[in-house]
């Protein structure tokens, strides 16, 4: 169904383009050797060239361009082999040279898609305009002392790229969906570790709004440094409310860069068009023209992880999984790793079941990531396997799990030395079962006068009586036969 | 130690190594010359004596031992354009106050690696921007020489004036300069001495303050072109640290002098007879070719048919490119700071208090052709221009293997006779310019003395890398001329 939103003169569809900035993963900046770590104290990981010295040159990083090429195949994006470095000229204090060294005019990668998930199980494509490759600028600090402002280099410099969406995305649900699934690539590829957080991504929404069936587009507002999903999501309905109450008023919209502020719910103008920054583009004359061979990009391309949509196909193919278990598993490159590991040599389709279910509760309740996970794919998968074979059943395995992420303990260790081996010895099963029947003779009365529910009641005590050891399957099948006696 | 004032370059090396001379003495005699002459000059923004006779001293142990470097013990002068670890470089700008750097530009290692004595910091146009020397927050540097009618103060040309009067007086064997569209050549001519700008990439610009990158080239300047091959031979190479440093083996300049003309088809590009040039200069255009015919090349006329455009667009590409370049000075980090109660005051504050004037209407004009609006209409033609102004080169190569020129309009003229018009200053880049623009190697030869005993100069312009032909060629034309003149302040015996 498509997104509307209701107005006083009727229903209106909204049109939003993203362009995020997500950190390169790389050891050194864009053009310094300067170290490109997240944190530090302030201004030590800052080099000559990143201060903007006299006479200080730029040197480009060979590994950001591989990161960036990367990121383009991952995109399914055109690669360009010629792309070109220009100057961004504007004047900010953790700007050290006065100019931002960009991809304007040349972008090392073109035209590229994602393809998007939404809730009702549909899929879109969202296309991908360009990704460019550029510095990033320091950080300015206001609020240390009433007059002065500091400024912290550390981040001066580190490659960025941004990558601008197409305004294709009809929805904050896909906008949502939009954001996610391109942090998923990028961290399969790992050429960014998206974390919103520390602002290694970074989104600007373009926003505009228009009437259903309206082939052009009306003025958009860009919505600048959104830095969660969640805020993305929020930005987009807020703004595109405010913009149908501008129109519905007889108003126009402006073209004008805002500021989301989450604790308002709103957004405010940060600088109309009137306002914007000349930044008088031109080639960096430091740095020739960027020229790759297509040998090169093919290398890259051979060496790529399995991306997640190939990486789905294959778990749904390979295990028989449902597309929601492998969009789960697929979520996260070791999530699906520890899956495989898992499913290798146990029920495939027991395994998904167990880790959406049970481990991955045992893993929110211990707040660790499957990287530290407590227990490990291939005690899990040892785990699964005393259920197959029906040493312990369904519901001790629960409890047997619970051990293992509380102890370490393996999961037959923890059965051998709390006896919860499953009791499949017939005559075991039948004396408990009559052990039973007598003390609650009444009960039996009442299940005979046609009381079946009482039935549930009889597995219950005989199931307690064996402490939950009992096979459920035996249990039920000695139950009917001696109830019927 | 009479006499000591007559080395060149080369004698010099050749004295030190015979042990003729100490470094010491040597050194000693360049500082007293400094000391008793630039006074008058005000060729050095700042003097490093200590560090120099440190740095002798330590060249004697090194010959003492047979050993040392092609520079081992010899005295130069750096244009303070180039940033010297521990000494203070201003760009003759006030906007970088004391600023000292904590590094090495690579051109000035490459020198001390070779064992380079450096005397100091020399007089140049505010970040290179100029023709006279006149545009320098130190007062201007003064050309050694005088007319022969009048005691009037010349210009010694610029932007590297100060290197081209130490270098004229005596006061240093050698220096280094900066060539952006005439800067070494234009200077070189002005002061009666010899000047190369390299092929763009052959030095490296890390650690050189920069005025427009893709212009910008490190070269020698001396008092002959044995000294400038000698010294180039230094100051080239490749640098990881420069993009655009080309890495292409550096020959053995110097052997090139000996190479000759026979047989060298010698360019006279048609479109460098301006108008209103000096018949003088006409006449000493002539003389070269004269002298180049007679040694054994051969002169052929040739079109260089986009010549005209040469100063429009290099005065775009180049303010364009150092309007972004020099917006680092910022008070921000380094230099003088002016302070305000906002961000953008304190900008404008020290921007303004620490730029000179010619620099301010250069970022301008810079800034303007880059703006929104005009960038197609001046930069991007600019460019395509450029392309043209290089294709007419490497077409007129195809068959030439060198071309002369005048290297400037006219000799050296007084400070008080500066044109008003900035524009009129600008034109004494029209023969220098368009090499810049190509990128193409060219130097500077003294070749006469106008009506009034002002040095001339003529300037050969080379194929790309081939700075050997164009050294060849250049000292058949000093043996012909055989320039021997001295300039009134001089460090030996006075003219």
């Amino acid at each position: 169904m498509s997104y509307r939103i209701t107005g006083s003169t009727g229903e209106w569809e909204i049109v939003v383009g993203l362009e995020v900035h997500a950190q390169v993963v790389s050891e050194a900046k864009l053009f310094s050797g300067a170290s490109a770590e997240y944190g530090g104290e302030p201004n030590t990981h800052v080099s000559l060239v990143d201060a903007g010295f006299p006479g200080m040159l730029p040197v480009l990083n060979q590994e950001c361009v591989a990161q960036a090429v990367r990121t383009g195949l991952g995109l399914e994006a055109e690669i360009n082999l010629f792309s070109r470095f220009d100057r961004k000229n504007y004047f900010y204090a953790d700007l050290p040279t006065g100019y931002q060294i960009s991809q304007f005019a040349h972008p090392i990668i073109g035209k590229g898609k994602v393809l998007v998930d939404l809730a009702d199980g549909s899929t879109r494509e969202i296309g991908v305009t360009r990704l460019h490759l550029e510095q990033d600028a320091g950080k300015s600090i206001h609020d240390q002392d009433p007059t002065r402002s500091f400024i912290d280099l550390n981040r001066a410099g580190v490659a960025l790229m941004e990558i601008v969406s197409e305004p294709d995305i009809r929805s904050p649900e896909e906008a949502g969906a939009y954001l996610r699934k391109l942090r998923q690539i990028l961290r399969y590829i790992g050429t960014c570790d998206g974390n919103m957080e520390e602002g290694s991504m970074r989104a600007d929404v373009n926003v505009s709004v228009r009437k259903p069936g309206e082939t052009e587009y009306r003025t958009r507002c860009e919505i600048k440094n959104v830095n969660s999903i969640r805020f993305v999501i929020m930005s987009i309905e807020v703004e595109a409310q405010r913009q149908i109450e501008v129109w519905e008023a007889g108003g126009t919209v402006d073209q004008e860069t805002r500021l989301f502020d989450h604790v308002r719910s709103e957004t405010r103008s940060l600088r109309s068009k009137e306002d914007a920054h000349d930044y008088r583009y031109f080639p960096d004359p430091d740095l020739l023209p960027l020229v790759i061979e297509q040998s090169w990009v093919d290398g890259l391309k051979a060496a790529l992880p399995e991306l997640p949509e190939a990486k789905r196909a294959r778990l749904e193919q390979e295990y028989g999984v449902s597309r929601y278990e492998s969009s789960v598993l697929c979520v996260e490159q070791a999530i699906a790793d520890f899956y495989e590991t898992v499913a290798r040599g146990a029920d495939a389709r027991l395994a998904a079941n167990w880790m959406l279910g049970d481990f991955f509760a045992a893993l929110n309740r211990t707040g660790r990531s499957i990287e530290d996970s407590p227990v490990s794919a291939e005690g899990l998968r040892e785990l699964l396997g005393l259920i197959s074979n029906s040493t312990i059943n369904g519901k001790i395995a629960k409890e047997v799990l619970e051990d293992m992420v509380e102890t370490g303990e393996s999961a037959s260790a923890i059965v051998e030395k709390k006896g919860l081996r499953q009791v499949t010895d017939t005559g075991a099963i039948e004396s408990a079962i009559r052990e039973i029947l007598v003390a609650n003779s009444d009960k039996v009365a009442e299940y005979k006068s046609g009381k079946d529910k009482l039935f549930g009641f009889f597995v219950g005590q005989t199931m307690k009586a064996m402490k939950g050891k009992g096979n459920p399957a035996l249990v039920n099948e000695t139950l009917k036969k001696l109830l019927s006696e | 130690m009479s006499g000591i004032h007559d080395f060149t370059l080369a004698s010099a090396r050749d004295a030190l190594k015979s042990r003729k001379i100490s470094a010491v003495e040597l050194t000693n005699a360049h500082i007293d010359a400094i000391e008793r002459l630039d006074g008058q000059l005000n060729s050095f923004i700042t003097r490093t004596p200590d560090q120099a006779r440190d740095a002798a001293k330590a060249a004697d142990e090194v010959l003492a031992k047979g050993e040392g470097g092609s520079l081992c013990g010899i005295p130069l002068g750096i244009k303070d354009l180039f940033c010297t670890n521990g000494v203070r470089t201003t760009a003759a700008s006030k906007i970088l106050g004391n600023f000292v750097p904590p590094y090495e530009s690579t051109v000035t290692a490459n020198l001390l690696k070779d064992g380079a004595v450096f005397l100091g910091k020399l007089n140049l146009d505010e970040f290179a921007m100029g023709a006279a020397n006149l545009n320098s927050a130190f007062g201007p540097a003064v050309n050694p020489w005088k007319r022969s009618d009048s005691d009037t103060k010349l210009v010694p040309g610029g932007s590297s004036g100060g290197s081209a009067a130490a270098v004229a007086a005596g006061l240093v064997l050698g220096a280094t300069g900066t060539d952006t569209g005439g800067s070494i050549r234009q200077p070189a001519a002005f002061t009666g001495i010899a000047g190369i700008k390299p092929t763009y990439g052959r030095c490296s610009r890390f650690g050189t303050i920069a005025f427009a990158s893709s212009l910008d080239q490190a070269g020698p300047m001396a008092r002959n072109l044995q000294d400038c091959a000698i010294l180039l031979e230094s100051m080239a190479g490749f640098d990881p640290r420069d993009s655009t440093s080309v890495d292409t083996p550096v020959p053995n300049y110097e052997a090139a002098l000996k190479r000759g003309v026979k047989g060298l088809r010698v360019g006279i590009p048609k479109e460098y007879h301006v108008d209103g040039m000096p018949a003088e200069i006409e006449a000493l255009w002539q003389q070269g070719m004269t002298w180049l015919r007679d040694a054994g090349a051969e002169i052929v006329e040739v079109s260089l048919p986009h010549t005209k455009y040469g100063l429009p667009t290099y005065y775009i590409a180049a303010l364009a490119e150092a309007s972004s370049n020099l917006a680092r000075y910022d008070g921000v980090r380094f230099g003088e700071r002016v302070s305000a109660p906002s961000l953008d005051g304190l900008y404008e504050a020290s921007r303004a208090a620490g730029f000179g004037e010619e620099v301010k209407r250069r970022i301008l004009i810079g800034t303007h052709v880059l703006s929104s609006g005009y960038y197609d209409a001046y930069y991007l033609r600019a460019q395509k221009l450029r392309t043209l102004i290089q294709q007419d080169f490497l077409k007129a190569f195809e068959n030439v293997d060198v071309l002369l020129t005048p290297t400037a309009p006219s000799g050296a003229f007084a400070q008080d006779e500066k044109p008003t018009d900035p524009v009129q200053m600008y034109l004494n880049d029209v023969f220098t310019v368009p090499a810049s623009m190509a990128g193409v190697p060219a130097l500077s030869v003294p070749a006469g003395l106008d009506a009034r005993g002002v040095p001339l100069g003529l300037q050969l312009i080379g194929k790309f890398f081939d700075e050997e032909t164009l050294i060849a060629a250049g000292h058949a034309i000093e043996q012909a001329a055989a320039f021997h003149h001295r300039p009134t302040i001089h460090a030996g015996v006075s003219a």
